[in-house]
């Protein structure tokens, strides 16, 4: 029986590499990626208290969180082709248009 | 009597017909609505004054215009005899002058407004003269001078005119500043502002008195005297008679009408139609008639060495108005109202005979370069020599009649400042006689020093111009023989008239002091006559060597006592330099401008700081967000420990 912390630190683990990830690269469909697995990783600690608490509403949850994050990944990537024809690049220093 | 109403409404009809539709439809054709709409009025004036003279007077409330508490102001109207007399001057003489101003002012660009503004003149005019208190006397007192602002302005795009117009304007704010104040205490005193109950309560506070700063202030003195300021500035009196000559600067139509006959005259109806409260102070009176007497002998010298023929004729006005103060200051009210009656004829006749000349002379004003004009120019001559024979006091004629009138009265009165008064008003005669003939010498009369040019173009004015000359000489001549004195067989008519209203000064003397007064103010007359055809006919190298002679005396009466140098100092300069210096150097620019503009740049520059924050990248967004997780995170940890 695998205990809830180890599952736990998987989701922190997860979720780090996300949001360093969505910090330091430049490429947005890799920061987009890390997005997802930063999602994914309050996916993984859903489900283990889900399970540890035997209640279902972590899993319902979850249900939720995928279904949001696909439409989010059709729009997402939809807008990025769009910026991909206007600007011929998909580095995001290259896109400060909203400077004050 | 009810078709009285007509007087007034008519005129402001027209005035309303041609500031509405002048511009676009009638254009040159603005004197069909004006010249009926006041003749009618003349007409109704005299109806109305027929009755008067048959014994019927009318005081009605129209309309309630204000009610407040006990304040209560209606449009009224009141009808006696001093109304009657001033109906048939305001209306005859604007009748007149505007059909003068057909032929004068034609070809102008701006006919319909010059017609439009003479008829609300006319209304205004009519509306202070028939008031029955005080609210609307002052109504139609700033109503004229706001038309008298227009009208000396006309030629707005001349500076001298917008000048003088302002300066009109603003002279009469002083004495209407008082003016007002007076009706204040009026209704304070009596309240209420109605003439019937006024000075029916007046008698019974002829001897209270107010303490005021440690002084006992005898309150009818105090009345009359504010009330007194608002003549001063609009009959033109010392010390704000500035802005009478001045004046000149608007068509003369307009000087004939308004600052000749009516407008000005109006301070001289306000202390008449005041005189129950005057009469109650001796003091108010003597201020009266010295403020009259001394304003009446400054202008008069002033008008003998000027060489504009329109201020030649504003500074005699000026004297002219100093006799009718002098008159109600020795308690002589009718005497005064019976030399605004005269006056108001012979002096439009002068100043449409100055009109016609300067018609002719193609706008020149200087009767230094006139002359023989009386060749070019008959009907001219004749009516402006029998209006200077009027004013000089010549027997017979109007002003003589009103004029010895004021003289005995003064000499005779029992003001004690009366026989003084006499003296100076007898000088004035002289002087009046004096630079009236001068200024028909050098116009008409010797060789013509003009231009070649302007010799050429002499002609004599248009019919519409001429026709009312005539017909404001019959006036000249006969106005004065309703009031002819008992002496000389006459029957005084004028003097029962007015009795009702402005009761009967009492001249105490001998019939052959009466004869001798009248005689020395014959004989001045003519004496001035005289001199001035010496001076200017047989010696015309005199004037210039007398004037080389007495070249400091000249040139104080050239520059008009430097009064205007004067208040130009004392008043318009610190004025100006307070503006400048304190209300523009530092209120608005150190105060109000620092607030308007201080606010707005400091929230601009803090907005210019706050604005680098967005930066546009989104990395730098996502580390704030990061970041700000951190700290939320932090929080939560150090509260749960």
């Amino acid at each position: 029986m695998v205990p809830l912390s180890w599952y736990l630190l998987l989701s922190a683990a997860v979720f780090s590499i996300g949001v360093f990830g969505f910090l330091t690269r430049r490429n947005i469909i890799i920061m987009f990626m890390s997005i997802e697995l930063m999602l994914n990783a309050v996916n993984i600690s859903l489900v283990a208290f889900s399970h540890y608490l035997q209640d279902l509403r972590g899993h319902i949850l979850v249900f939720f969180i995928i279904t949001v994050a696909a439409a989010e990944a059709a729009i997402g990537l939809a807008i990025i082709i769009a910026l991909f024809r206007n600007k011929n690049t998909v580095h995001v220093d290259e896109m400060h248009e909203m400077k004050g | 009597m009810e078709y009285y109403l007509l007087i007034p409404f008519l005129p402001l009809a027209a005035f309303l017909i041609n500031i509405l539709f002048g511009k676009a439809f009638l254009k040159d054709k603005a004197h069909w609505v004006a010249i009926p709409a006041v003749a009618v009025s003349w007409v109704v004036s005299v109806m109305t004054m027929m009755e008067v003279i048959g014994g019927k007077t009318l005081n009605q409330n129209l309309y309630t215009w204000i009610l407040s508490g006990d304040f209560r102001v209606s449009v009224g109207f009141l009808i006696d005899p001093l109304t009657a007399i001033m109906l048939i001057v305001v209306t005859t003489c604007s009748t007149l002058i505007h059909i003068y101003s057909i032929g004068y002012m034609h070809g102008d660009k701006g006919y319909y407004r010059f017609f439009s503004y003479l008829s609300l003149f006319t209304f205004c005019m009519l509306m202070l003269v028939m008031a029955n208190n005080f609210m609307q006397l002052y109504f139609g007192w700033e109503g004229v001078g706001l038309c008298s602002y227009f009208l000396i302005g006309y030629y707005f795009d001349k500076k001298s005119a917008a000048d003088a117009g302002k300066k009109a304007f603003i002279v009469n704010r002083f004495g209407d500043f008082g003016f007002g104040i007076g009706i204040f205490v009026i209704f304070l005193t009596f309240g209420t502002t109605y003439y019937d109950q006024v000075f029916a309560q007046a008698a019974g506070f002829a001897t209270k008195s107010y303490s005021f700063l440690g002084y006992d202030v005898h309150l009818m003195t105090l009345i009359a005297l504010l009330l007194f300021c608002g003549s001063i500035g609009k009959s033109a009196q010392m010390p704000l008679h500035v802005w009478l000559p001045d004046a000149m600067e608007g068509p003369t139509p307009v000087s004939a009408l308004i600052h000749a006959a009516t407008m000005v005259t109006a301070g001289v109806f306000l202390v008449a139609r005041c005189n129950p409260i005057f009469s109650l102070s001796e003091t108010a009176m003597i201020v009266v008639a010295l403020t009259g007497a001394i304003t009446s002998l400054f202008a008069a010298t002033i008008g003998l060495v000027q060489n504009d023929l329109k201020r030649i004729i504003a500074y005699s006005t000026v004297s002219q108005l100093g006799y009718m103060f002098l008159a109600c200051g020795v308690g002589a009210y009718t005497a005064g109202v019976f030399h605004l009656y005269t006056h108001a004829f012979f002096k439009a006749l002068l100043f449409l005979c100055a009109g016609s000349v300067m018609h002719a002379m193609g706008g020149e004003l200087n009767i230094q370069k006139m002359g023989n004009l009386r060749k070019f120019m008959p009907v001219t001559y004749w009516t402006m020599l029998i209006a200077s024979l009027s004013i000089a006091g010549v027997p017979g004629l109007a002003g003589f009649f009103s004029k010895d009138e004021i003289l005995w009265l003064a000499y005779s009165g029992a003001s004690p400042v009366g026989k003084l008064v006499w003296g100076m008003g007898t000088l004035v005669a002289f002087l009046t006689a004096f630079y009236s003939f001068r200024l028909i010498f050098l116009t008409f009369h010797g060789s013509f020093r003009g231009t070649h040019e302007q010799e050429h173009h002499l002609h004599e004015s248009p019919k519409s111009m001429i026709i009312p000359l005539m017909l404001l000489c019959v006036g000249a001549v006969a106005a004065g023989w309703v009031g002819i004195p008992h002496l000389v067989g006459g029957g005084a008519h004028f003097t029962e008239f007015m009795r009702p209203v402005l009761g009967h000064a009492e001249g105490h003397g001998t019939h052959s002091e009466e004869w001798m007064v009248m005689a020395i103010s014959v004989a001045v007359g003519f004496t001035g006559i005289g001199l001035a055809y010496f001076m200017y006919m047989l010696r015309p190298d005199l004037p210039g060597k007398l004037t080389q002679q007495f070249s400091g005396v000249h040139r104080i009466l050239f520059n008009k006592y430097y009064v205007d140098e004067l208040y130009s100092a004392v008043i318009i300069r610190p004025t100006i330099w307070i503006a400048k210096n304190v209300l523009i150097g530092i209120t608005d620019a150190k105060i109000i401008e620092a607030i308007v503009n201080g606010v707005p740049a400091a929230i601009g520059g803090f907005s210019q700081q706050l604005r680098r924050v967005q930066t546009g990248l989104m990395h730098h967004y996502a580390v704030f967000m990061a970041m700000g997780v951190l700290v939320i995170a932090a929080i939560m940890l150090l509260r749960a420990l």
